[in-house]
């Protein structure tokens, strides 16, 4: 076992672990520091899955600036106790089912993905795309990923900045006091 | 190497906790919390996949899961001003009562 193996199996049930306390906490604030902490070592995984740039924007932009803002509406809300976090109404217990049946299927998938790449390559092949070290140095950087945004995705990209400037336009006419 | 179909468990199991989250709980910003989780739980998978593939298929991938997170922060800040606007108007977080469409 390598330490990429090892230090994936720590940060994925950190990850989980993580998770679960966002969804089973009581207070809301106990939730967002939780999530603070998915957020980061997802961060991790990300890394050790050569995604640099995408990693340290996690960190930036989820960690950072959505998870302020989440504080910031917790702050300004009084926190009045809500009794307990879940409430079982039939409707509900048939979202939880469809949630597992969602996870059953998504587990058999990956399942049978993995035997069909077993099954494509021939025996004893890595069952990877293995890069060159060369190569490798060179994904997932911010040079790379800069590179494919402004050639091939620019139109998306400027589309973004659009929404992103609706997205502050709606969020301040929503949020005011009079409409 | 990592496996892709151990990232792609993660991400399932992580899409399901963010779902059942979403489905369960009664206080309108933990909801939101489960939103941001299923949207990394798809940011997980298109980076295991970028890993996989390598190249400019990869670099793609990347680019994906920054449009993803992009759109998950306009998305936090418009819900987020709903959520006060919900706030000012209910006084609640509720959202089993917030049923001003239901009828």
């Amino acid at each position: 076992m390598s330490v990429e193996i090892i230090l994936f199996f720590v940060f994925s049930v950190c990850t989980l672990a993580g998770a679960s306390l966002v969804i089973f906490s009581k207070s809301p604030i106990a939730s967002a520091m939780s999530l603070v902490a998915t957020f980061f070592f997802l961060a991790g995984i990300y890394v050790l899955l050569f995604a640099h740039a995408i990693a340290a924007l996690q960190i930036i932009v989820y960690a950072g600036a959505v998870m302020v803002l989440f504080v910031l509406v917790i702050m300004l809300l009084p926190l009045k106790d809500l009794g307990p976090a879940f409430r079982f109404t039939p409707a509900r217990w048939i979202g939880a089912f469809s949630a597992a049946t969602i996870l059953s299927g998504l587990l058999y998938a990956a399942m049978q993905w993995d035997e069909y790449l077993k099954n494509k390559l021939p025996l004893g092949t890595e069952a990877t795309n293995a890069m060159s070290p060369e190569t490798l140095s060179r994904f997932g950087t911010l040079e790379e990923i800069g590179l494919a945004i402004y050639t091939r995705w620019l139109f998306p990209f400027e589309a973004l900045s659009l929404l992103l400037l609706a997205a502050i336009l709606g969020a301040v006419v929503i949020a005011k006091a009079r409409i | 190497m990592i496996p892709t179909t151990a990232c792609l468990f993660l991400s399932a199991m992580l899409f399901f906790l963010g779902m059942l989250g979403f489905l369960l709980r009664k206080n309108a910003l933990v909801v939101f919390m489960s939103v941001e989780l299923m949207l990394n739980a798809a940011n997980l998978a298109f980076i295991a996949f970028a890993r996989m593939h390598g190249g400019v298929i990869g670099t793609t991938g990347h680019v994906s899961a920054f449009f993803v997170i992009a759109v998950a922060a306009a998305e936090a800040g418009v819900g987020l001003a709903i959520i006060i606007a919900l706030f000012r108007t209910r006084r609640t977080l509720d959202v089993d009562e917030v049923r001003a469409l239901k009828h």
